[in-house]
């Protein structure tokens, strides 16, 4: 076993090895390198949220996507600059970017402002901000840079598995904190899925996953009384229609009614007469799928599965661990966070304030989602950068 | 945990160490890969579930959204009027306007409400109601402020509009009634509905809608009500009107047609005075209610508002029973007026001939047990006729014991007496004719006594004033005539014109020629028990039938005092006075029954205010000319308008007959 001269502690060593593996530094070559397929897939996510949104602001331009759509302006410029960083520049960051987000997740609990109930804000210049979004994004670098240090032969010492678990349950505990249950636990998830993908041994992860029952049980009796009412409600919403029931009732009644081809573009007249709550956040999709019928729905789905499989396959594609973590981990964000948008939507699983990424109304959630392309692209760009002793017979 | 000799651990040990050192990317794909399937799992399953949700249940799904986006609001119907049978309105509707609150087009409610309240005074019953409705519905939905505002509040609302946001004056209609007492008891009131009408019928909850409580107003609700419009409205989530998609017209309330005269009705009243009395007037041939008093009444319309608890209490604790209508719910001994029934059933029955003769010594003794006749020296040897006449104890305490009380019950009912009569009013009572078996029923002996004291109309009979004018009214015109309030269209009368149509009563004509000759004898015989009431009119007589009905037994001890005389009771342990009468007397046309609650003696007290009732029901009969004999009689039956009538001393009236007896009670319940 080699220890690469760094300790449990010491992976803030710089990698000489890697700086000098890198031979050139040519933006404009690298540039042609981001893969425009994909970013065109992503321009286009954001143009069937523009067009949803048109419909919320009861067809006009105002109130939500014309700013939605200079957000995600700046949010394409950012991605493509982030996509041309270097990896070993973000693992640089990824420990600074790791420590803000945490420390902005503990800054939001002692001072920001709390809206449902849920979500906590905090005001940053002016700008309201939702660290527990960022929080994400800080997560998959840090984990992606330490099982990159670590590489896949030590993912077998427990030792070594013990700083990254405790690295994920930070940001897990004070986002639960908050409290906002679906969102601790995407970053959960999301930390599981690169522990998996990044060479746990199964023996290590049937270790793990026996207890889980017994810690379900103990996590519902700790729960918040509105995280239970929550609960309550999604699984008998009839019993509440006008109150916490009405949010899922609503939705499943406007999905209804779009039928097979759907009411019409700014036809939809649950949505267009405001029987559809958060229409323009959270249930942008009921709105798709009244307007545009489950034909319509189903090509929104069908494209959000694409841009998930993408970001898979450009993980696959990367020849160093720290590109595939990266690219892993984003696409498991993007996934995670229209999985149990839709099932909330459709009443599959309880309401939980997750927005549908890049087509909902919102500045933090679009910005921290276009910055997690930006990785992921940055990990397509760079994928041809090996690890030292990757296979260099096996083809990219 | 992890040693070495763990089978499980060595196994990935051996595993590991069989894989070549940098495996990374080959686990990573592997993992990912099963991570890709995962993922497109999710997603097939969100699919397939928007596919169940959109196509498979989508139908139903739609209908819900249909009913989201439509909202039905009913319109109110207006509420059929009521009238007499000359088209007189008794019950009608006014333009009224209430202040309404729009909760959700206010910021600051209590303050909108503080300043209304000054603008229109609010008690603490209002605001208490306000702010129970205000928790209770939605906010879009309006809460009434305050019925009933007059044009002054409204006008005043108007102007101040701008500090009133959210309240808003809307039209509406309140229940007139504009005789108030006079028809009180027929035509009833209106009262907003309670939750439990509300849950019977949803279309209540509409603001201005009233239930019938009492009376016409109650009975005829299904015809009255109509039926509620309604408009479809697109609203909003919050309720607000988009616009409206369809309108269906409701159906208005249907008038009605009572067969009353509010003028007799009137008069009947004034005749009443203050007493605590009732009086029924009916056409003898087809039992059309002409009037129906009950005294003391009460004015319906403080119910449409809502009466206060103190104007409650102080109904509900007056021993003169201002809400009850006597007429068909007050239950009294009938007294002598029982009678001709008991005569009527001894002769169909045939253990007694209008021929044979009792004599009455003033008393009647049976078992050991005495009973006396109101007239202690006795009548004589006397038959039917006379022992009607005279009203004679004796000689029915002997009737009743050879007939027995079956066939008394049976001739009883067949002339409407303790039988459930079909008016159009709530709370009629039928009243009793008992047997003994009806006795038995309610777990008590029944003996010879009890058969005696009902042959004379006491003990446990008991009749309402309006059976006593259905039982007169069949035996006037002999024919089955059932009591009414409603009367029938044009199209029905045209259909029934005729008199015969009515069906006769089960009983030979001679035998009521009997009976009323007993009632002529009563009011023109000078040995009658009622002179007092003979009519003044040219060639009209009327036939009558006095009665005393006990409320208390009268001692033994008292009686043999000589010293008796009911007058000095207290009222409320005074005899009812009752009469009973129809007229003209060789063709009946009406039939007029009058008890007077405590009056001590029916031939005093009721007698001559049926004979005043009966004169002023003759003077309206359109089809008779009949002129008053006296001029001073013509002046009795005008003050209607201002409802003051002058004492009814007709010089005629108060002459005393000459053999008339000193005291008329008819004091011969048992010892």
């Amino acid at each position: 076993m080699r220890r690469n001269g760094m300790n449990t502690f010491g992976f803030l060593k710089s990698d000489r090895r890697l700086l000098r593996a890198e031979p050139d530094f040519r933006p404009m070559a690298r540039l042609l390198q981001v893969n425009w397929f994909y970013v065109l897939l992503v321009c286009v996510l954001a143009g069937v949220g523009y067009i949803a949104l048109y419909s919320a602001g009861g067809g006009s331009a105002k109130p939500f996507a014309g700013p939605q759509m200079v957000r995600f302006g700046f949010g394409l410029v950012m991605m493509i600059a982030v996509s041309l960083v270097s990896p070993r520049i973000l693992r640089m960051a990824s420990v600074p970017i790791y420590l803000l987000s945490v420390t902005l997740l503990a800054l939001v609990l002692r001072m920001g402002h709390v809206g449902k109930g849920a979500e906590r804000w905090i005001n940053l210049a002016g700008m309201q901000f939702q660290p527990s979004e960022f929080a994400k994004i800080g997560l998959v670098l840090m984990l992606a840079t330490w099982f990159h240090r670590i590489g896949n032969e030590r993912m077998g010492n427990p030792l070594r598995l013990i700083p990254p678990a405790l690295l994920t349950l930070l940001p897990v505990l004070l986002v639960l904190k908050e409290p906002n249950l679906g969102t601790a636990t995407i970053i959960g998830v999301i930390g599981a899925t690169m522990f998996f993908a990044a060479g746990m041994r199964l023996w290590q992860i049937l270790l793990l996953v026996a207890p889980l029952p017994f810690m379900g049980k103990l996590i519902y009796s700790h729960l918040h009384d509105y995280q239970k009412a929550r609960i309550d409600t999604f699984l008998h919403p009839e019993h509440d229609p006008l109150g916490a029931g009405y949010n899922i009732i609503q939705s499943k009644i406007a999905l209804g009614s779009g039928g097979m081809w759907g009411e019409g573009y700014l036809h939809g007249s649950q949505g267009q007469l405001n029987f559809l709550p958060e229409k323009q956040t959270d249930f942008i999709f009921t709105m798709i799928g009244e307007e545009w019928g489950f034909v319509g729905g189903i090509a929104v789905i069908t494209l959000l599965g694409t841009l998930v499989m993408g970001g898979m396959l450009i993980a696959i594609r990367s020849r160093n661990q720290f590109g595939r973590l990266l690219g892993l981990g984003i696409a498991m964000d993007f996934f995670l966070y229209c999985a149990v948008n839709l099932s909330m939507v459709m009443g599959a699983i309880p309401v939980g304030g997750v927005p549908l990424p890049l087509i909902s109304y919102g500045g933090s959630a679009m910005l921290t989602m276009m910055f997690g392309f930006g990785l992921l692209m940055s990990a397509w760009v760079h994928r041809n950068e090996r690890d030292p002793g990757e296979d260099e017979d096996e083809d990219d | 945990m992890f040693s070495r000799n763990n089978p499980f651990r060595s196994r990935i040990r051996q595993k590991r160490q069989a894989e070549p050192v940098r495996s990374g990317r080959g686990v990573f794909t592997r993992r990912a890969l099963l991570v890709m399937a995962v993922q497109a799992g999710v997603l097939g399953v969100l699919g397939r579930r928007l596919y169940t949700l959109q196509v498979v249940d989508g139908g139903h799904l739609r209908q819900l959204a249909e009913r989201n986006r439509t909202s039905k609001r009913l319109l109110a119907p207006v509420r059929g009027t009521i009238h007499d049978r000359f088209g007189v309105a008794l019950a009608d509707n006014k333009v009224s306007w209430r202040a309404l609150l729009m909760p959700e087009e206010t910021t600051d409610i209590p303050a909108v409400i503080e300043r209304f309240s000054q603008i229109v005074p609010l008690d603490e019953h209002d605001r208490a109601r306000i702010e129970r409705d205000l928790r209770h519905v939605h906010k879009y939905v309006p809460v009434t402020l305050h019925e009933f505002l007059s044009w002054d509040d409204m006008a005043r609302i108007e102007l101040n509009a701008p500090s009133l946001p959210g309240v808003l004056v809307d039209v509406g209609s309140t229940r007139l009634y504009p005789f108030r007492d006079l028809t009180a008891h027929i035509v009833g009131y209106v009262a907003p509905p309670n939750e439990e009408d509300v849950a019977k019928d949803t279309t209540l909850s509409l603001p201005g809608m009233r239930v019938g409580r009492a009376g016409i107003e109650q009975t005829q609700e299904a015809v009255l009500r109509g039926e509620p419009g309604s408009v479809e409205m697109e609203v909003n989530a919050v309720g607000r009107v988009i616009g409206e998609i369809d309108r269906v017209e409701g159906q208005q309330g249907e008038d009605v047609r009572l067969t009353l005269d509010s003028v007799l009705q009137q008069q009947v009243l004034s005749r009443l005075e203050d007493r605590v009395a009732s009086a029924v007037v009916m056409d003898c041939r087809n039992g059309e209610v002409m009037a129906m008093v009950s005294t003391p009444s009460f004015d319906p319309s403080l119910f449409d508002s809502g009466v206060s608890h103190a104007q409650w209490n102080e109904w509900a604790n007056d021993p003169r029973t201002p809400l009850v209508d006597k007429a068909v719910s007050g239950l009294y001994p009938p007294g002598s007026t029982f009678k001709p029934a008991v005569a009527l059933a001894a002769l169909k029955s045939g253990s007694v001939t209008a021929q044979d003769r009792f004599n009455c010594p003033g008393y009647y003794d049976l078992g050991g047990v005495r009973f006396h006749c109101w007239n202690r020296w006795g009548h004589g040897l006397i038959n039917m006729r006379e022992g009607l006449k005279y009203s004679c104890d004796v000689y029915f305490y002997e009737v009743a014991r050879r007939c027995g009380m079956d066939p008394i019950q049976a001739v009883g009912n067949a002339m409407g007496l303790g039988v459930k009569l079909g008016i159009e009013l709530p709370h009629v009572r039928s009243g009793v004719i008992p047997t003994p078996e009806w006795r038995q029923k309610h777990g008590f002996h029944w003996n010879g006594g009890d058969t005696v004291n009902a042959g004379i109309g006491q003990g446990f009979v008991q009749v309402t004033p309006l059976a006593l004018a259905t039982y007169v009214s069949r035996i006037a015109s002999g024919r089955d005539v059932q009591p009414h309030l409603l009367r029938a269209t044009n199209d029905q009368m045209s259909a029934m014109a005729s008199v015969d149509d009515v069906a006769k009563v089960d009983l030979p004509p001679e035998y009521l020629d009997v009976v009323r000759g007993g009632m002529f004898a009563v009011v023109n015989d000078p040995h009658g028990t009622a002179p007092k009431a003979r009519l003044d009119l040219p060639g009209i007589q009327m036939a009558g039938k006095t009665g005393s009905a006990q409320v208390r037994r009268v001692s033994r001890a008292l009686r043999e005092s000589g010293h008796f005389n009911s007058m000095n009771l207290p009222w409320e342990y005074r005899p009812h006075a009752l009469f009973i009468c129809f007229a003209p007397y060789d063709n009946p046309k009406y039939a007029v029954s009058v008890v007077v609650e405590h009056g001590n003696a029916g031939a005093d007290e009721a007698a001559p205010l049926a004979k005043l009732i009966m004169t002023d029901t003759l003077l309206r009969d359109p089809a008779s000319d009949v002129r008053p004999l006296a001029p001073s009689v013509a002046q009795t039956p005008s003050p209607v308008a201002d409802g003051t009538a002058p004492a009814p001393t007709a010089p005629v009236l108060s002459a005393p007959a000459p053999a008339a007896p000193p005291e008329q009670t008819d004091p011969g319940a048992a010892q």
